[in-house]
């Protein structure tokens, strides 16, 4: 059972790493305009994400 | 007013008023779009926007139907509105003034991305557990599982902890309450049962209540701070500021709030009073349609009174404030407004009833059993554990995730739509009401008029009076020249005689479209013709004009009173165009010239009478109306005291909007009692079986996530009905994507 030593607390960094990465991303706005995002995909211009 | 105000050009020191400082030489104005709808709109909007000299950043935002403009502002304001007129788009100007982030929301949202995590991770491990994990793996596990739920209790708890808390220093009890000694209770014994190496301990079943109790807290709140918000910021139709004379003569534009009685201001044509004020200077027009819902165009001149909110139509005035913003027409508005009885304030949201039943039933279920345990076997740890079970079991979250979710989901339509609702419990209101009342102008109406019977000119002096009427804002004038194709003649001189009418000169004829009295030689007409085009001044023909019904109000009016609504009007107009206007609707019961005390008097009544009322709404003179009704409504192009009395705001010029927003509300409704009826049933089917001591973790968290899904797939099932089914998107049928002006017409 010594591979639950690291292997528990990989998974909990990979979650925690999943965490982190959603509080980025709601801080940067990534939520803002949800339909918006999806038909901007569509658009040729140079459209830089925020 | 109208829709045509809304879209009015804004003077460029309103565009800087309403923008707040983003960088040292940077400023940003955010508008709000209506009109915004598809990926083409997003691409033409920030095109047409982002290549205007000074703008440096143009983003639209499709969800909120936004566009927020970042420029130099070292140029000052670029003409933003006319370009967005120009590409056909609606749009209301939004102000700084309420914060620009959420923060509760952002908390709750932090609260259950980290509950979320703790859930699925201590699932996991309960998993491993459940399926057989025994000895010193299940005692690591349940310590694996301990060390996650402590941080996560103590983050995300804290949004229940704390509301329960004041709900106890007040003698008081509330949801959170069970919830709280639910979770803290199945904490505190798990921990207890880890330590002792017992087979059972309930961390998943803690954590994941916690993370379904904050998705159904995020969406209620989500769902009553963001509409409100967007209603707030929506465009103001009062002024930002005015052009205030110093006594050095110098001109100053001066903000509302900082103007004083006895300053001069120079009114424009095209500008709103800005504080009540007393004519010093010059003759115009003013409409008064939004303060006292008299649709016809008053003529003012020197020593003449003007309200607060009232627009200044066709010559510039100079005006001497005599009261300041806080003792104006509107500061009156707001005091009949706090006296006027709100039906909602008696309002309990069916959540908070049902809540109210529901805390001393599980308490006193989960005191019961745990007595009834102690009496039977002695011992206390079975009987807690079993008095936590049961608050684990009966976890309210029909209540406190089923019915946010089914507002949220309603709301969404509405707002589809072009609706937007303040909060859930207008919702609930709305499908109580048996009696609507309308306001005639600006909500029945447009608030413009149109000409009378055109058909009946000379199409010849028709197109002329077009043709001279063209150059003038007057919307009389502005109604002639829509109403007819302009005669091709090419005037010497066309003047404009603010308050008068207009004059054109060919060769030695004389043209003169206006007042009967000014158009006309002494005597040349015995009668009072109104509005006449004369030629050296001999009648040529008289014009009538009246205020034309909204598009699809009669629609509209038959679908409700096939719901059997009874339908009134009240107006503070003249008894003629309201009973027309009645008439032609088919609206049985008419009032005219109500005072807004009247109005409010005569909702009191309603209600004393055991009626439920809606009120639809648009003018400053509706705003005590609108709080006194059990529910209301109002136009986006409604005066913005009257809008954030309302529940409801329609951005939209159809009043289809009213029989919409019923059906979405009964649907609603009628959502929440399936919820209901699923919660009761699974807690008649789950609380014998927690009583008995049957509940083991396993059981807990499949009957809890079970009953979740259950009722949050019932809020998101489609309805039937086709007045739910999205709205095309086709460009061509839209009458978002004609330009404003060719919709104003139609």
């Amino acid at each position: 059972m010594s591979v639950l030593w690291y292997l528990i607390p990989l998974s909990l960094l990979l979650g925690a790493g999943g965490l982190a990465s959603f509080f980025w991303a709601l801080r940067s706005g990534q939520y803002e305009d949800l339909s918006g995002a999806a038909e901007r995909i569509l658009l040729d211009d140079d459209d830089r994400p925020i | 007013m109208s829709a045509a105000a809304a879209t009015r050009a804004l003077p460029a020191e309103e565009i800087l008023l309403a923008s707040r400082a983003v960088a040292d030489d940077l400023r940003q104005t955010d508008l709000s779009v209506p009109g915004i709808h598809c990926g083409g709109c997003i691409r033409r909007i920030e095109k047409g926007l982002g290549e205007l000299p000074g703008v440096t950043h143009a983003r639209v935002n499709l969800s909120t139907k936004r566009v927020s403009v970042v420029w130099r502002a070292g140029g000052g304001p670029p003409p933003l509105c006319e370009t967005l007129s120009a590409l056909g788009y609606e749009y209301h100007l939004q102000s700084f003034q309420e914060p620009a982030k959420d923060q509760t929301l952002s908390q709750l949202i932090r609260a259950l991305a980290v509950a979320g995590f703790a859930a699925m991770n201590i699932m996991g491990l309960s998993v491993a557990i459940w399926s057989g994990a025994a000895g010193d793996t299940r005692d690591l596990f349940h310590g694996l599982s301990a060390l996650i739920a402590l941080p996560t209790l103590a983050y995300s708890g804290r949004v229940f902890f704390a509301s329960a808390w004041s709900a106890l220093k007040h003698r008081q009890t509330n949801m959170d309450v069970p919830i709280s000694i639910g979770v803290l209770l199945a904490f505190g014994m798990s921990l207890y049962d880890t330590v002792h190496h017992a087979t059972h301990a309930y961390f998943d079943a803690s954590i994941s209540l916690l993370f379904f109790l904050l998705i159904g807290r995020t969406l209620d709140h989500m769902m009553r701070e963001r509409a409100r918000n967007a209603v707030k910021g929506l465009g103001k139709l009062a002024a930002f500021g005015a052009t205030v004379v110093t006594d050095d003569g110098t001109q100053i534009y001066t903000p509302v709030e900082d103007i004083a009685p006895g300053m001069t201001i120079l009114l424009p044509a095209g500008g709103r009073v800005p504080v009540d004020a007393v004519v010093r200077d010059g003759r115009s027009d003013i409409d008064v349609s939004l303060a006292t819902g008299e649709s016809a165009p008053e003529n003012v001149s020197a020593g003449r009174r003007l309200r607060a909110g009232t627009l200044n139509l066709t010559g510039p005035l100079t005006i001497t404030a005599i009261a300041a913003a806080k003792d104006s027409f509107l500061a009156e508005m707001v005091r009949l407004m706090e006296a006027a009885e709100g039906g909602r304030s008696t309002y309990r949201r069916l959540a908070d009833r049902a809540a109210s039943l529901y805390a001393p039933v599980v308490h006193s279920a989960a005191f019961l059993s745990f007595v009834g345990w102690m009496i039977a076997s002695g011992d206390v740890h079975q009987a807690v554990t079993v008095a936590v079970a049961v608050l684990i079991i009966t976890c309210p979250c029909a209540l406190g995730l089923a019915v946010p979710m089914v507002q949220v989901v309603a709301a969404r339509r509405l707002f589809e739509r072009g609706i937007m609702v303040k909060d859930g419990s207008a919702m609930e209101r709305l499908t109580e009401i048996d009696t609507i009342l309308f306001d005639k102008t600006g909500t029945l109406t447009m608030g413009r008029p149109v000409l009378q019977n055109p058909a009946a000119h000379d199409p010849a002096s028709l197109s002329l009076a077009a043709a001279i009427a063209a150059h003038s804002n007057h919307p009389y004038s502005q109604a002639l020249a829509s109403a007819a194709p302009r005669a091709a003649i090419a005037f010497e001189s066309v003047t404009e005689q603010a308050g008068l009418g207009l004059e054109a000169k060919t060769g030695d004829t004389v043209w003169r479209l206006g007042r009967g009295d000014w158009a006309l030689r002494a005597g040349a007409n015995a009668g009072d013709a109104g509005t006449v085009l004369s030629r050296d001044g001999q009648l040529v023909a008289a014009f009538t004009f009246d205020d034309a019904p909204r598009a699809d109000a009669q629609a509209a009016m038959a679908a409700l009173r096939d719901q059997s609504f009874a339908l009134e009007m009240i107006s503070g107009d003249r008894p003629g165009p309201v009973r027309r206007l009645a008439q032609t609707l088919g609206i049985a019961e008419a009032h005219a010239t109500m005072l807004p005390a009247e109005k409010t008097a005569h909702i009191a009544a309603l209600a004393a009478a055991g009626h439920k009322v809606l009120m639809v709404g648009d003018g400053l003179n509706d705003a005590p109306a609108l709080v006194a009704a059990h529910v209301s409504m109002a136009p986006a192009n409604a005066a913005d005291i009257g809008r954030q009395a309302a529940d409801f705001v329609f951005l939209h010029p159809s009043l289809q909007a009213v029989p919409s927003v019923i059906t979405v509300a009964r649907t609603a409704k009628m959502r929440i009692r399936q919820n209901f009826a699923l919660a009761v049933l699974y807690n008649l089917i789950a609380l014998p079986l927690a009583i008995a001591g049957l509940v083991t973790p396993l059981i807990a968290a499949l009957a809890m996530s079970g009953s979740s899904i259950l009722v949050v797939a019932n809020a998101l099932r489609p309805s039937g009905s086709p007045a739910h089914i999205r709205q095309p998107r086709a460009h061509a049928v839209d009458g978002d994507h004609l330009p404003a002006g060719v919709r104003a017409m139609g």
